[in-house]
């Protein structure tokens, strides 16, 4: 056997993972240090360009934009979490009880997942956040709504699939139940798939909230979200105040595109497949 | 041959489908519309005290908002195939003119955007998966996972301080010129305010496009035939001309035709930044103040656009590649 | 016909670096210590069965392997040695590959136009082109029409003819062909037998890589027996008959005995996986005559009775 020092897909795999998640749960520390109140108006300090003193920049009423910037990804990464859980339980339940009890029932999902996608996500989203009354709620549940369905099919197709092995056929004429084989075969074998596709889903999810929010359907003009401060941005764009709006989007798409890597490290260590790529 | 009789079979099966979708669509779009706290006698009277009770009260009655909830969809529904779609509260007109009025301008806006991220994203997505691995296929993917993590209306509000406000190249908002007659117009007036939102919208729209075909192209350049040409001393360039985008067409211009429905969401975003008059602009204008007639009518006429999509792609399929040609030959 | 082989292959071996478990790395031999011989107007026959890496033998002289492959040893081509891009000149129009499937075909382009390749450097116009693929077709049973045939239409038969067209036109010295026979009903495979001896006739050198003996003991000259990612025996094809005396190996011997005509007698135990690389003999456990010298040498190939065998007991 001949070993080498070499990083093959693997070891990068892991490093990159520990890495990433690291970023995020510095993010989320950050955020939850800063209390709201030491983003304090300061009127002798309005308007100014980033410098050493106020990195990101300060705002129309003096107010530093950094902290304003990570207290808006702490929200973002709390909304991004709930929606892509929420979505990824969908997921998973509607990707599971599809093939299970297949016929009329997984019609029904295939014919959900068109039904979804065949909607514009940005109008589909601006409807839901309309019907559930707007603010935290609404988005959350447009969001989620929206993000379910390309994980439903990765989640059904790796349920096909399992179903037909043999250890699930002799489960079944052992005369076990659905409800068993489901959580004993089927379940642990969707986990990775599941893993991968939540944290996946999660860097779509902060990008639409902030992007609905711009629009004005999301989170209210009160909360410090991301989607916000670019919405106020607009105002000052005329007025040469760039910082406004550069920053707080570019630390917005490095966060999405952190936790992205993350879950394409993930999906390499878990993939079986990459036994063979060095 | 294509066998007429199956075609005909094929493309009704197809039909079907789209129209029992449709059907779901109005429905889910209604109950949505149904569920908003949001009151339409307010909405459309606005908050002013001027209008009493007793007239919101008949305003109700005639829109039938009294009625039981499966009435006024079946009434609603029956007006809506009849193309009475409502009229908008906010234009005062009937919504399919509001539409049709604002339809042609997002149309530009999208196709201009469709054909350049189509062909950009197809080339760049050729070169990476030739390239796999190499320094090329790293900058060219590295760029599109950039671009799907970077939304839409970020980059037009870059767009704008770039080119409007620091290189002062292009004004800053409207389609037209203020104070000048939709008649006075020019057609140069038009097109110099289409470039940015334009452009914006279609680097947005190459990262979909761009990977897919690299996938396909990485896909393609395994395959066994293309494994048959190296072993038969084909060069690679007679190999990507003659092989690779024969076989890496036909996906990339279906997954261009599948993307309608980011592409008119995007369109949403873009022309918002921009203050571009099209119904992406409309349909959030229609949204904050609770046009809900013409939200409605938007969103339906959103699906219909992305079916046409659809629609084309699975056509082309059908008409270009010989085995589903075949396939639906011997069914 | 001459007595020296117009190309052949010596101590040649493939392998593969793969992930074994977690992050721990193996290096898989899937061929070693490999020797080939071919003759011009002589069908060697590389018989084997499963899963002793007879496949990967063709695309590892094309030059096609995977980049996770290593390919080791020397190749000659008319007596002179040969690197990996000389093969790069020489495939396609001295060595052609017949590969195993209509899957080698672009599933969107005419077959007549793919086949037409092979007289890329011919300077023949488009018509004169045309009609030498049609008669190849016809010299091998296939109607004009199928010239404009996309490849999902041919038939497992029908698509071995026109992959043979290929090397015909071509005017190939040396062809390699993979797993020829596998799914083609009874009446096919007289056919495409017939096919290769006829092209064998006229002067080519063919490699046949098969794990059916009877299609090999129909048409080949010599056959080479492959056994774990390396060659046993090579005997001639006379000798794999009868009571098998004249048979040199036992792991030969053994197969012999095993077809249907004669004992139909099994061999016991296994072929050992892919990446064994113990260094006795590979057949030793299943091995009647194994010593103790088999279990830590690994035999060489040696010639005995105008053949070669690789066994310390060769007898």
């Amino acid at each position: 056997m001949i070993k080498t020092k070499r990083l093959g897909v693997r070891e990068k795999a892991i490093i990159s993972a520990i890495f990433f998640s690291l970023i995020v749960v510095l993010i989320m520390i950050a955020g939850r240090l800063i209390p709201i109140e030491s983003i304090m108006t300061d009127l002798t300090n309005i308007n100014q360009a980033p410098s050493a003193d106020h990195l990101f920049g300060t705002d129309w009423v003096g107010r530093d934009m950094l902290l304003r910037t990570l207290k808006g990804l702490n929200l973002s990464i709390w909304v991004g979490l709930l929606c892509s859980l929420t979505s990824s339980l969908i997921a998973v339940v509607l990707g599971i009880i599809g093939p299970i009890f297949g016929g009329v029932v997984d019609e029904a999902v295939a014919w959900l997942v068109d039904l979804v996608m065949s909607i514009p996500h940005t109008i589909l989203v601006i409807l839901i956040s309309i019907a559930f009354g707007g603010g935290f709620k609404g988005i959350v549940i447009g969001v989620a709504a929206t993000h379910w369905t390309s994980l439903t099919r990765v989640i059904r197709a790796e349920t096909i699939q399992t179903m037909e092995s043999e250890y699930v056929k002799t489960a079944y004429k052992f005369g076990k139940s659905k409800i068993t084989v489901c959580i004993t075969h089927l379940l642990p074998h969707v986990i990775p798939q599941l893993v991968v596709g939540t944290i996946l889903v999660f860097p779509h999810a902060i990008i639409h909230e902030a992007s609905v929010t711009f629009l004005g359907f999301g989170l209210p003009p009160h909360e410090p979200a991301i989607g916000v401060i670019l919405a106020e941005s607009m105002k000052y764009l005329t007025s040469g105040q760039w910082w406004l709006a550069f920053f707080p989007g570019l630390t917005l798409i490095a966060l999405s595109l952190v936790v992205s890597q993350l879950g394409n490290s993930l999906q390499r260590i878990f993939d079986p497949a990459t036994a063979y790529k060095i | 041959m294509l066998n007429s009789k199956s075609a005909v079979s094929y493309a009704s099966k197809k039909l079907l489908r789209l129209v029992i979708l449709y059907l779901a669509v109005m429905i889910l779009t209604f109950t949505l519309v149904q569920m908003s706290p949001i009151d339409p006698v307010t909405a459309y009277v606005g908050t002013s005290t001027k209008v009493g009770a007793e007239q919101r009260a008949l305003i109700a009655e005639k829109w039938g908002l009294n009625e039981p909830p499966l009435t006024r969809f079946f009434s609603w529904f029956t007006n809506m195939i009849q193309g009475d779609w409502g009229e908008s509260f906010i234009y005062r007109r009937p919504v399919m003119d509001v539409i049709g009025q604002k339809f042609g301008s997002s149309v530009a806006l999208m196709v201009v955007a469709w054909f350049l991220s189509g062909i950009i994203g197809f080339a760049l997505g050729i070169l990476a998966g030739v390239k796999k691995g190499k320094l090329a296929d790293k900058l060219i993917t590295g760029y599109c996972h950039i671009l799907i993590s970077t939304p839409t209306f970020w980059l037009g509000i870059l767009v704008i301080i770039v080119f409007c406000v620091n290189l002062g190249w292009f004004p800053v908002g409207l389609s037209v010129p203020i104070g000048t007659l939709a008649s006075e117009v020019s057609i140069m007036d038009k097109i110099s305010h289409m470039i940015l939102p334009a452009l914006t919208l279609s680097v947005v729209g190459i990262a979909s496009i761009c990977l897919h075909t690299r996938e396909k192209t990485i896909e393609i350049m395994e395959s066994d035939y293309v494994l048959f040409a190296h072993a038969r001393g084909e060069s690679n360039y007679s190999i990507i001309r003659k092989h690779l985008l024969r076989n890496v067409s036909l996906p990339a211009i279906t997954v261009q035709f599948l993307s309608f429905s980011e592409l008119f969401g995007g369109a949403v975003f873009v022309e918002q930044v921009f203050s571009y008059p099209g119904l992406g602009n409309a349909a959030v204008l229609a949204g904050l103040r609770g046009d809900m007639p013409l939200l409605m009518g938007i969103t339906l006429i959103s699906v219909l656009f992305v079916f046409v999509g659809n629609a084309i792609a699975d056509i082309l399929y059908f008409v270009i590649d010989p085995r589903i040609r075949e396939g639906a030959h011997e069914k | 016909m001459s007595n020296s082989p117009i190309f052949r292959v010596e101590d040649f071996g493939v392998s593969f670096s793969q992930y074994k478990k977690g992050t721990e790395r193996t290096e898989l031999h899937v061929i070693t210590n490999l020797d080939i011989e071919l003759y011009s107007g002589k069908i060697l026959a590389v018989v084997g069965s499963s899963g002793s890496g007879k496949s990967l033998l063709a695309h590892a002289i094309m030059g096609i392997l995977p980049y996770n492959a290593t390919v080791y040893g020397n190749m000659y081509y008319e007596g002179k040695l040969i690197n990996k891009e000389d093969i790069i000149k020489l495939r396609g129009q001295t060595i052609s590959l017949i590969p195993q499937s209509v899957n080698y075909l672009d599933p969107l382009l005419k077959v007549g136009k793919q086949v037409e390749t092979s007289l890329r450097f011919s300077g023949k116009s488009k018509e004169e082109k045309k009609k030498l693929v049609i008669e190849v077709f016809e010299k091998y049973g296939l109607k004009p029409e199928v010239y404009d045939y996309y490849p999902h239409q041919l038939s497992g038969g029908m698509a071995r003819r026109v992959l043979l067209s290929t090397a015909t036109l071509a005017n190939s010295k040396i062809i390699i062909a993979d797993e020829p026979t596998p799914g083609l009903d009874e009446a096919s495979l007289e056919e495409v037998l017939t096919d290769f001896r006829r092209i064998t006739d006229e002067g080519a050198a063919v490699l046949m890589i098969t794990h059916d003996i009877n299609a090999a003991k129909k048409i080949a000259d010599n056959i080479a027996i492959f056994y774990a990612g390396s060659t046993l025996e090579v005997a001639k094809i006379e000798e794999m008959s009868g009571d098998g005396s004249k048979l040199r190996h036992p792991y030969t011997k053994a197969l012999l005995a095993a077809m249907p005509d004669n004992e139909f007698k099994p061999i016991p135990g296994v072929q050992p996986m892919p990446g064994d690389l113990r260094d006795g003999c590979l057949f030793y456990e299943r091995c009647p005559i194994c010593t103790d010298i088999c279990k830590t040498d690994r035999p060489s190939l040696q010639t005995l009775r105008e053949g070669k065998v690789r066994c310390h007991h060769a007898t």
